[in-house]
C-alpha cells in the first residue's frame, strides 16, 4: 500500500531582496495512515515551510522549486487552486500556532464550526449546528452548549486551541499538520491540549504531523521525529532511538543543549563553549547565615480595578544569592518583577531593599534614586527590548549617561567591556537592532543591564524567546557573570528545568500568591504542594540515554 | 538605508517622479524671485488677455500680468502656507498625541473627546469661520489650516505610542533611569517619526488645497498677492468668454502638486511598510 504522503526532494525558494532564499533543500518523508511524525529545529530549519508547502499555504514569496508531494498518490504541488480548495480541511488540515488570531474575531464559534461543515457537505443550518456541538463535545470543552454561541475573545488561549482542533477535525481529514499548536500556552494547557490531539488523532486514525521546537513534545507524542537543520532533514528516527543515540552532530548539539530534569547547566553545551562554563553551579557557597538580606518584600499586593495581579506575596534574597519565581500566565511573576524593579507601583505592601524602602518612592520618580542602577532587569523578549533606532552601542551606553558619570572614552571602554563580557563581539557593537539575531540582541539586553554594575537582576523569562542552542549559551554566560559580580538574580520563568539549573532557591506562584517555596533540589525532587506537582508532571521530557529500553 | 530607498524607487517608478516633482517645486518655491520672467505684480494693459505666446509662455491676465510669473510666484506663498500649518499640527499633534496614548488614563479620554468634538464640525467650513473671524491674514490662514490637521497627527501619534508604550525597550528605558517624558521625546517620538512622515506628506497636498480654496472664495489672502486659489477666481471670470488659460494654468500647478505630495506619502508608506522589506 503506498503511503498517505510522501514528500520527494522538495525544495521552496523564497524570493527576497537579496535574491532567492532556499528555504528546503530537498527533503524527503513519508508518512503512513494513522501514523504520528513529529518535525523538530530551530527557527529558520524549515518545518514550518514543510508543512505550508504541504498545504499549499506558501506566500505569495514561497514558490515550490523541485520535488513532489504526493497526498494518496496525487501530486498536491500540481493541484489547482479550485482542486486544492477540496483537499483543504476535507483531507489535510492544519493547526496555527497562535490559535486567537487563526480564529475569526467576529463570528461565534459555532458558525466558525459550521462553516467548516458546509464548506465540505452539503449540511442544513441545524445540521451543522448539531455537528458542531458533537465536535466541541469531542474536543472536551466544558459547557458546550453555551460555547457555540461564544466568541473567541471570551475563551482563554487553551480553549480557543481546542476550537481550533475542533475546526481541524470537523471533515474528518486523513492528515492533521499542527504547526507549533502549544507554543504560548501554560505547561499544563499544553498538556491537556497535546493529550486530546494524540486521543483524537488515535480514534479517528487520523495521521499527524507535529511541528515544534520542544523535544520534549515531539518525543512524548510522536512515532518518529524528524529533526531539520538549514532547509534540510539531517535525520529521522523513532524517538527512544534517536535522543538516546543522536547519529547527526546536529542533533546531538540539539539533544545536549535541551534541559531535561537532571541536566545540571554545566550538561548544556553550547555552539559555542563560553569560557569558564565548566564550573559547575554548586561550587559557589551559599552566603553565610548572618548576612543581611538584600532585598526584602512584604505582603506585596498590586491591584489592576477589582482584581489582584499580585495578591500578598512576601519573599527575601540575600546578595549573591538567585531565586526562581516560577508560575504560568496570570500567576503574577511579571508584574511582581516589574514592582520590585520600580517600574510600577505597588498597591500595598513593603519593598525592602538594602535596609531602604524602595517601594514607598513612586515609580515616576525612582529613576532619580540612587538605587536605580544597583537594580536592573533583563527583558523577556530581545526582538522588542531594544530601541530599533539605537546602535548596540548606545542600547547599552544609554543607561551608563543616565545613571552614571562616566563620559567620553570611559564611557566607551565601559560599554566595550559590557558587550565582551556578554559575549557581543566587538565588531557588531555599531550595528542596529534589525540588522542582529535574536541571540546577539539578547546578549545587548544583558550587556545594557550589567554595564552599571548593579547588585541584584531581574530576569524576566530571558530565554523564553531564543532557540535552545541559543539559550544554553546565554544560561552559561549569566551564570558565569552572577559568580564573577556577586550578583543576586530573580529570575522568573515558566521553564521548570531552566529555574532548576539557575536557581538556589525557587518559589512557586499561582494567581498572586505563592504556593510553594523551597530549595530548588528539594522542591522540583518532592515538591510539596499539588499545583507544584501538576506544574512538574506537566513538562514533556526525554531522557537521553534512558528511554531506549523502554521503546526497545 | 540609502539602499533600500534606492530599491524601493526602482521598484515604484511613480514615487520616484512624484518625490522629484515635490522636490521640484520646492525649489521653484525657494528661488521663485529669481526664477519669474516678469514683474508677477506690475500690470501692463495693452497686452491684457493674451493667449498663451513664445513671450508669455502661460499667457496674460486682465491686467496684463505675465501669467506664468505669477504662478510661479504663488509656488512660493501656497507652500509656505501649507508647509508652517503642517509643520505646526505635526509638531503639536505629535506631542499631545504621545504623552496622552503613553499615559492613558484620564487625560487620553479627555483629549480624545475634545480631538471628537473638533472633527465632528465640518472641517472646511471651520476653517472658514476661523479666517473670517480671525482676519483676512496668511497667518490666519495657517493658524486655520493647522488647527483643523491638528486632531490627525493626535490621534495618529497616539495610536503608534499606544501599541509601542509596552514594548521591552520602553521599560528599558525606564529601568536605565529615564523619567516619563524623556521616554516619550527621546525614545517614542523618533520611533513614530517615519510613520508621520507619510501622514505629512499627504496631508501636505490637503493643506495646499485647503489654503487655495480659502483664497478662491475671498478669505485669506487678497489680490494683486499672487496665490493659485485666487488666480483660478480671477480667471473663472474669463472662463465664458474662452479665455482658458487664465485657469488652466494655475488650476494644473495645484493639481499636479497637489498629486506629487500625495503619491509621495503613498510611496513613503510603502518605503515604511516592513512587508516590503522582506
Amino acid at each position: 500500500m503506498s503511503p498517505l504522503l510522501r514528500i520527494e526532494n522538495l525544495s521552496v525558494t523564497f524570493a527576497t531582496r537579496a535574491g532567492p532564499v532556499e528555504a528546503l533543500r530537498g527533503i524527503d518523508l513519508t508518512l503512513g495512515a494513522g501514523q504520528t511524525l513529529g518535525i523538530v529545529g530551530e527557527s529558520g530549519s524549515g518545518k514550518s515551510v514543510t508543512a505550508f508547502a504541504t498545504t499549499r499555504l506558501l506566500d505569495r514569496a514561497g514558490r515550490i522549486a523541485g520535488g513532489r508531494i504526493l497526498f494518496k498518490g496525487q501530486d498536491v504541488s500540481r493541484l489547482s487552486a479550485k482542486e486544492m480548495q477540496g483537499l483543504h480541511g476535507a483531507a489535510i488540515s492544519m493547526i496555527f500556532q497562535n490559535p486567537r488570531a487563526a480564529l475569526n474575531p467576529i463570528r461565534t464559534v459555532g458558525l466558525q464550526l459550521a462553516d467548516a461543515l458546509r464548506a465540505h457537505r452539503d449540511l442544513s443550518a441545524a445540521a451543522a449546528r448539531a455537528r458542531a456541538l458533537g465536535l466541541l463535545n469531542a474536543v472536551l470543552i466544558r459547557d458546550p452548549e453555551r460555547r457555540l454561541d461564544a466568541y473567541p475573545h471570551e475563551l482563554s488561549g487553551g480553549m480557543c486551541q481546542r476550537v481550533m482542533i475542533a475546526l481541524a477535525i470537523a471533515c474528518e481529514p486523513a492528515l492533521l499538520i499542527a504547526d507549533e499548536p502549544t507554543t504560548g500556552l501554560d505547561v499544563t494547557t499544553q498538556k491537556t491540549v497535546m493529550d486530546l490531539l494524540a486521543r483524537i488523532t488515535a480514534e479517528r486514525g487520523m495521521a499527524m504531523i507535529l511541528i515544534t521546537h520542544d523535544l520534549g513534545l515531539a518525543a512524548q507524542y510522536c512515532g518518529r521525529v524528524a529533526v531539520m537543520e538549514r532547509g534540510r532533514l539531517v535525520e529521522e528516527a523513532a524517538p527512544g532511538r534517536l535522543f538516546a543515540h543522536p547519529q547527526h552532530p546536529y542533533t546531538k548539539r540539539l539533544v545536549a543543549a535541551s534541559p531535561t530534569p537532571n541536566s545540571t547547566l554545566a550538561d548544556l553545551v553550547g555552539e559555542m563553549r563560553p569560557a569558564g562554563a565548566g564550573i559547575p553551579a554548586a561550587a559557589r557557597p551559599a552566603p553565610p547565615r548572618g548576612t543581611p538580606l538584600l532585598l526584602e518584600v512584604r505582603d506585596l499586593v498590586k491591584r489592576y480595578g477589582s482584581a489582584a495581579a499580585v495578591d500578598g506575596i512576601s519573599l527575601t534574597m540575600r546578595p549573591g544569592e538567585s531565586l526562581g519565581l516560577v508560575g504560568e500566565s496570570g500567576s503574577g511573576k511579571s508584574t511582581t518583577s516589574r514592582l520590585i524593579c520600580r517600574l510600577i507601583d505597588p498597591s500595598e505592601g513593603t519593598i525592602l531593599f538594602d535596609g531602604q524602602s524602595i517601594g514607598t518612592v513612586p515609580a515616576r520618580d525612582f529613576h532619580r534614586s540612587e538605587l536605580r542602577r544597583a537594580i536592573q532587569i533583563v527583558f523577556q523578549d530581545p526582538n522588542d527590548s531594544l530601541n530599533p533606532r539605537f546602535s548596540a552601542f548606545d542600547s547599552i551606553a544609554q543607561p551608563l549617561r543616565r545613571l552614571t558619570d562616566l563620559r567620553g572614552a570611559a564611557l566607551r571602554a565601559r560599554v566595550m567591556e559590557s558587550a565582551e563580557r556578554s559575549g557581543l563581539p566587538p565588531n557588531l557593537i555599531d550595528r542596529f537592532p534589525h540588522q542582529l539575531s535574536g541571540g546577539q540582541k539578547a546578549r545587548i539586553g544583558i550587556a545594557r543591564a550589567i554595564a552599571v554594575r548593579p547588585r541584584f537582576l531581574i530576569l524576566d523569562e530571558p530565554t523564553a524567546a531564543l532557540d535552545v542552542s541559543v539559550q544554553a549559551m546565554i544560561l552559561h554566560l549569566l551564570d558565569r557573570l552572577r559568580r564573577e559580580d556577586d550578583l543576586a538574580f530573580l529570575f522568573v520563568s515558566h521553564d521548570l528545568n531552566v529555574v532548576r539549573m539557575m536557581c538556589d532557591r525557587t518559589i512557586v506562584l499561582q494567581n498572586g500568591r505563592v504556593v510553594e517555596e523551597g530549595a530548588s533540589d528539594t522542591l522540583f525532587a518532592r515538591p510539596q504542594s499539588a499545583y507544584a506537582r501538576e506544574l512538574l508532571a506537566a513538562i514533556p521530557h526525554f531522557e537521553p540515554g534512558a528511554s531506549l529500553a523502554a521503546t526497545a | 538605508m540609502l539602499g533600500h530607498l534606492g530599491w524601493v524607487l526602482r521598484r515604484n517608478p511613480l514615487t520616484a517622479l512624484a518625490s522629484a516633482g515635490a522636490l521640484v517645486l520646492c525649489l521653484v518655491a525657494a528661488f521663485s524671485p529669481w526664477l519669474t520672467p516678469y514683474d508677477p505684480i506690475a500690470s501692463d494693459v495693452p497686452i491684457a488677455l493674451q493667449p498663451p505666446s513664445a513671450a508669455h509662455w502661460a499667457g496674460t491676465d486682465q491686467l496684463g500680468r505675465d501669467l506664468l510669473s505669477r504662478i510661479i510666484a504663488a509656488t512660493r506663498l501656497d507652500l509656505a502656507i501649507a508647509l508652517s500649518a503642517v509643520g505646526f499640527s505635526f509638531v503639536v499633534g505629535a506631542v499631545i498625541g504621545s504623552f496622552c496614548g503613553y499615559a492613558g488614563g484620564k487625560l487620553d479620554r479627555a483629549v480624545g473627546r475634545l480631538v471628537d468634538v473638533l472633527m465632528a464640525f465640518p472641517l472646511f467650513v471651520l476653517a472658514m469661520a476661523m479666517v473670517a473671524a480671525l482676519g483676512n491674514r496668511v497667518e490666519n490662514i495657517v493658524v486655520a489650516t493647522a488647527l483643523i490637521n491638528l486632531p490627525f497627527y493626535i490621534r495618529f501619534a497616539r495610536a503608534e505610542v499606544n501599541v509601542r508604550r509596552d514594548l521591552g525597550w520602553v521599560e528599558a528605558a525606564r529601568a536605565a533611569g529615564e523619567s516619563h517624558a524623556a521616554v516619550v521625546l527621546r525614545y517614542l517620538l523618533p520611533n513614530i517619526l517615519p510613520a508621520m512622515a507619510v501622514q505629512i506628506s499627504l496631508n501636505l497636498g490637503w493643506a495646499i488645497l485647503n489654503a487655495a480654496g480659502l483664497s478662491f472664495i475671498g478669505l485669506g489672502v487678497r489680490p494683486p498677492t499672487p496665490e493659485w486659489g485666487i488666480l483660478v477666481a480671477e480667471g473663472a471670470r474669463f472662463i465664458t468668454t474662452g479665455k482658458w488659460w487664465l485657469v488652466a494654468f494655475p488650476g494644473l500647478a495645484l493639481m499636479l502638486s497637489v498629486l506629487c505630495f500625495n503619491l509621495m506619502g503613498d510611496g513613503l508608506r510603502d518605503i515604511l511598510d516592513p512587508r516590503q522589506r522582506t
